[in-house]
């Protein structure tokens, strides 16, 4: 059902937990679907650019495993660049989220757009 | 700790017994006969069937001729309704109602045929269930009306272990059926109350039973309908003469077999029930003294639920999730059954008992089985409670 890929963000997430004093908070999912994420980031007020981020998120192993690849694919870019990751980047880069899952990307990525319009 | 392999999954589905297996191989090899065909190698097939049948029979105290074998538990629910609506359907006039009773709690392949039927303009009450799964026999009673033709509900619930009120049902069944010409058949589904429960037709009034053979340590491909002499259904497979021209289709023969073969060890069950209700127990008491947060989901009397199925919500974690890191660890489990793990919606089963999605999505449920041991529920209760921990850290709650 779930790659290598899949499984290992999903085993060993880098981006999980909580910034403690986050310039702004994303979120996305509801409870008929099982999924409720929360991301934490931080943002350089210069740059623009996000320089750190993390995530909790309560949901299956898809959900688990998109999340950290949000994190990992917005890490260091600019707000600009990250509302543009769709959820064909998240599934791709995960080598491709089974079809009953690919909800699991557009949650994580409606999380991310979500802080960036609470940040402006 | 890589090597383990401990199957706590028996609700989905069975390990092949030894034996029974060694009984159907020869049906796999040289006993390659069409039952149909009357030479030898057709008679030495078609007598091993008539032999499964005798074995099935005796077990459900039923007479061999009202022994339908069939692909599975599901095509077996599927002609036990269909099969029956069909032909009543046939024998009723223009514009008469067909009306089902059934439960909101049913295994899918009931479910699903009475929902597919509704959309054919048949009538269908599915009855609530109360907080421990199990329905009311007030709500029934006042369900039924002169149109009522069938009423179905599972003997004991695969997600949870309910066991259904069967014998009351039977009883009021038949009283009514006393009284008037229009009658009410009643069909169960025993498939997960077979390996504990006494499943005698005639004792539990019952015109319609389901069975399937993987998981009473039989073969999959397999499943019984047990129709009464006098219950008149239509086949939904169509095509010859097999099973009483009711199932159109070469038999399964080695299945056959193995799952006569697999019922006549079905013996004793009072004394295995509590065996492994010790085992269940410990496993329950562990696990609720162990993992803050968790609850034990269904009846709480064990004379209203199976000894072997445990079902829990975990606070702040996805069922799905936990399943498969337990898995990591070499512990098989599911969420609630194998057929609705692939679906993103919470368990019918425990919506309808009350749970809150997120509680139903927390779900766990751990089904134990004739090979389970004291050392499996203790290596569960210890990794389980750190695989929660790390599940609540991801998610913060």
């Amino acid at each position: 059902m779930y790659n290598k890929k899949i499984m290992e963000h999903f085993t060993n997430p880098k981006f999980f937990g909580k910034i403690e004093d986050p310039d702004v908070i994303g979120k996305a999912g509801n409870p008929r679907c099982g999924d409720l994420l929360t991301l934490y980031l931080k943002i350089d007020k210069k740059t623009n650019k996000i320089k750190d981020i993390k995530f909790e998120t309560l949901g299956c192993a898809a959900a688990i495993a998109a999340s950290d690849m949000i994190c990992q694919l917005s890490m260091g870019k600019t707000l600009d660049q990250a509302v543009k990751i769709n959820f064909q980047d998240v599934s791709n880069e995960l080598g491709v989220l089974p079809p009953l899952k690919i909800h699991c990307a557009q949650l994580v990525t409606e999380a991310l757009r979500d802080a960036v319009n609470n940040y402006k | 700790m890589k090597n383990k392999k401990i199957y706590f999954d028996y609700a989905a589905t069975t390990p092949l017994d030894k034996d029974v297996l060694k009984k159907m191989l020869p049906y796999l090899k040289e006993k390659y006969g069409n039952p149909s065909s009357i030479h030898k190698f057709g008679r030495e097939a078609s007598a091993a069937i008539d032999n499964a049948r005798i074995q099935v029979a005796k077990f459900l105290g039923c007479k061999e001729a009202e022994i339908i074998f069939t692909g599975s538990a599901s095509e077996s629910d599927n002609l036990a309704i269909r099969g029956l609506i069909k032909s009543l359907r046939r024998a009723k006039g223009a514009g008469e109602k067909i009306h089902i009773i059934t439960s909101q709690i049913e295994h899918k392949a009931v479910l699903e045929t009475c929902n597919d039927l509704e959309k054919e303009g048949i009538k269908v009450t599915y009855l609530p269930v109360g907080p421990d799964g199990i329905i009311n026999i007030d709500d029934l009673e006042s369900e039924i009306t002169p149109e009522t033709d069938l009423i179905t509900i599972m003997y004991a619930n695969n997600e949870i272990g309910a066991i259904q009120p069967i014998k009351k049902i039977g009883q009021i069944i038949k009283k009514l059926n006393q009284n008037k010409e229009h009658r009410i058949y009643f069909h169960i589904d025993a498939v997960q109350a077979a390996n504990w429960l006494d499943l005698n037709v005639n004792e539990l009034g019952v015109d319609l039973l389901t069975l399937s053979g993987h998981k009473i340590y039989g073969p999959k491909g397999v499943g019984v309908l047990f129709a009464r002499e006098n219950v008149k259904i239509s086949p939904i497979i169509t095509g010859g003469a097999h099973e009483f021209n009711l199932r159109a289709g070469t038999e399964n023969v080695a299945g056959i077999v193995g799952m006569g073969e697999t019922i006549t060890k079905i013996k004793n069950q009072k004394s295995k029930v509590k065996s492994i209700e010790k085992l269940r127990d410990k496993l329950i008491k562990g696990v609720l003294t162990k993992v803050k947060g968790s609850k034990l989901n269904g009846p709480i009397k064990d004379e209203d639920k199976l000894p072997n199925i445990a079902n829990f919500s975990f606070e702040g974690c996805e069922g799905e999730a936990l399943v498969m890191y337990l898995d990591q660890a070499g512990i098989a489990v599911s969420t609630g059954s194998a057929c609705t793990s692939q679906a993103l919606t919470p368990s019918h089963v425990l919506i309808a008992m009350g749970l809150s999605d997120l509680e139903a999505h927390s779900s766990l449920r751990v089904s134990l089985g004739r090979y389970t041991t004291l050392a499996e529920v203790n290596y569960f209760l210890k990794v389980l409670p750190k695989t929660v921990e790390r599940l609540r850290k991801i998610s913060g709650r």
